[in-house]
């Protein structure tokens, strides 16, 4: 399905996730942003461009990694995207929400 | 004389073991078999002792009644790997060269990496059931307890055999229903993930199965600490969930001969190319099973689909071929439901688990994604199949490495 953020049509999943990282831009995670509560600091964005880059490159995304990126730690990454940090991050990022095998 | 050597002689590398010896020819070929064990553990078993489903011998046999007879078979601790000699150093000194390197070494539990989790409360209030100890700790355990809040857990992801902390929780709330005390026992299930089912075909199909069994869940939940004097645990957000009886499953990382021979990831797992299974660290190497980096199921099953690929691809390389072999991230597996019902899933790197039936198109009698008795006659005859074909290598029929389309209706994966 597709709808449309920050004045461009995007596809989006069911739970609004963005299926097309290529749609994605910064006004647009801004937007989701801000329907997620959270404030985008600079260093949300270096969190933000490592998630995509880890999805680029078929990294599985887990807390533990987002911990050891060398950009946050895990306390903060929570500070950042407050409840449900890689669910968020995911979201804003315009990358798929992370998913067990069933 | 040239020399395959297999690194971990449990469900992978027995079964590599077993497909060399047929296709490697003798006169050119030695096969050599490492692992510190003397017993093979059937694990997918551990899920069922517990309950008392499955006694402790049913699960233990020697590795060695499964090696090859021209296998050479090497009892010691794998102390690390030279890529750039092709050499194997073993804990006593020995060295072992190779022309071919397969890793099959697994994955294992890591309590220590979370705060607390490790105490004296280990396997008296705090249990794993992913190790032998730990499974018949909780048997001891299961059998007088009187009850209070039982807290079903996981770490972080990934764990191998992904469904197997979700059984144990139907297992659970069926176990204390026929003891007449289900009503003593209050049921919670705590993972890092953002419910207990993420898939968008199984939360459709299967969110009821929780609610029907009046299983609590918490989501979402990265877990910091655990206290044992308080008896909770604690999540970086905040949150905290008290309990009586915790059964977590720790952190799951390879062996720590990977992070002593310098080329693993954070969690010691191997860099491996998801298609041939050859790894990133060297040609001549290659890793099967939980060993591996790839984002597929870490499950026997999985093992069983990637050998019949990595066999082929390693004659190819051994001939100078390019591998054309590709795995496709094929898993399936069978979910206990309790009271004698299982579901069955069946899934790739590219599809969801599906609906429909397996194995033979619409003639399959396992029903997909759908509780049923048949489906739990086929996890209990797994034990069958394990010992006496699966580990030897012996194709099972039906069940081709890469996933069959028949019978299954795909299109319900299309969820976005
Ligand atoms: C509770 C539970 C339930 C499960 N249920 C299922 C299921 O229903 N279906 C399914 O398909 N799968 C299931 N699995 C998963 C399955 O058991 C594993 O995925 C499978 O055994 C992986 O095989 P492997 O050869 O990669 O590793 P393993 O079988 O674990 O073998 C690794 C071997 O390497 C040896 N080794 C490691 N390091 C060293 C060293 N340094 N030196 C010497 N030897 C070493 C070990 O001794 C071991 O023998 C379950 C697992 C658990 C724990």
């Amino acid at each position: 399905m597709t709808t449309t953020i920050a004045g461009q049509e995007v596809s989006v999943n069911a739970e609004g996730y963005m299926t097309d990282l290529n749609q994605w831009t910064k006004e647009i995670a801004l937007e989701i942003a801000k329907a997620e509560e959270v404030n985008m600091t600079d260093k949300c964005w270096e969190v933000i461009a490592w998630i995509q880059e880890q999805y680029r490159n078929e990294n599985p995304l887990t807390i533990r990694k987002v911990g050891k990126s060398g950009i946050t730690d895990i306390k903060e990454f929570y500070e950042l995207f407050p409840n449900g940090p890689l669910k968020k991050a995911s979201k804003i990022a315009g990358i798929p929400k992370p998913v067990g095998c069933i | 004389m040239k020399k395959a050597v297999i690194l971990g002689a449990g469900t992978a590398g027995t079964m590599m073991s077993n497909h060399l010896a047929k296709k490697l020819p003798k006169d050119e070929w030695e096969i050599v078999v490492v692992d510190q064990e003397k017993t093979h553990y059937y694990q997918p078993g551990f899920l069922f002792l517990p309950f008392d489903i499955y006694q402790p011998e049913d699960v233990v046999k020697p590795i060695d009644d499964f090696l090859p007879s021209r296998a050479k078979r090497i009892m010691q601790k794998i102390d690390r790997v030279e890529p750039e000699s092709n050499t194997v150093t073993l804990q006593n000194g020995d060295m072992i060269g190779y022309d071919i390197l397969i890793i099959a070494t697994g994955s294992h539990i890591a309590p220590k990496e979370v705060t607390g989790m490790m105490s004296d409360a280990w396997h008296k209030d705090v249990f794993d059931f992913y190790t032998y100890a730990g499974a018949c700790a909780l048997r001891e355990k299961f059998m007088n307890w009187e009850g209070g809040k039982l807290v079903i857990h996981i770490t972080e992801m990934p764990i191998k055999c992904p469904v197997a902390p979700l059984e144990f929780a139907f297992l659970a709330d069926a176990f204390f229903t026929e003891k007449g005390m289900r009503d003593k026992v209050d049921i919670t299930f705590v993972t890092p993930l953002s419910g207990a089912f993420t898939k968008p075909v199984a939360s459709d199909k299967l969110a009821y199965l929780l609610k029907d069994k009046n299983i609590r869940i918490v989501a979402d939940f990265a877990i910091e600490s655990v206290n044992n004097e308080t008896r909770t645990i604690h999540d970086y957000g905040g949150k905290e969930v008290a309990y009586d009886l915790l059964v977590t499953v720790p952190t799951n990382m390879g062996d720590s001969m990977v992070e002593r021979s310098g080329f693993g990831d954070d969690l010691n797992f191997i860099p491996t190319d998801k298609c041939t299974l050859q790894s990133k660290v060297a040609d001549n190497i290659f890793v099967i099973g939980d060993a591996t980096d790839l984002p597929a199921s870490k499950a026997g099953s999985v093992a069983h689909f990637e050998a019949d690929v990595l066999t082929e691809n390693i004659i190819r390389f051994i001939n100078g071929e390019p591998m054309t072999y590709e795995f496709d991230g094929h898993s399936n597996c069978f979910i206990e439901t309790g009271h004698g019902k299982a579901l069955l899933i069946d899934f790739n790197y590219t599809h969801e688990p599906v609906e429909g039936s397996f194995p033979l198109g619409s003639f399959g009698p396992l029903k997909l994604l759908k509780e049923s008795r048949m489906n739990h006659m086929g996890k209990l005859a797994f034990r069958w199949v394990y010992w006496n074909m699966l580990l030897k290598g012996t194709p099972i029929p039906f069940v081709p490495a890469t996933m069959s389309e028949a019978g299954k209706h795909l299109e319900m994966s299309k969820h976005d």
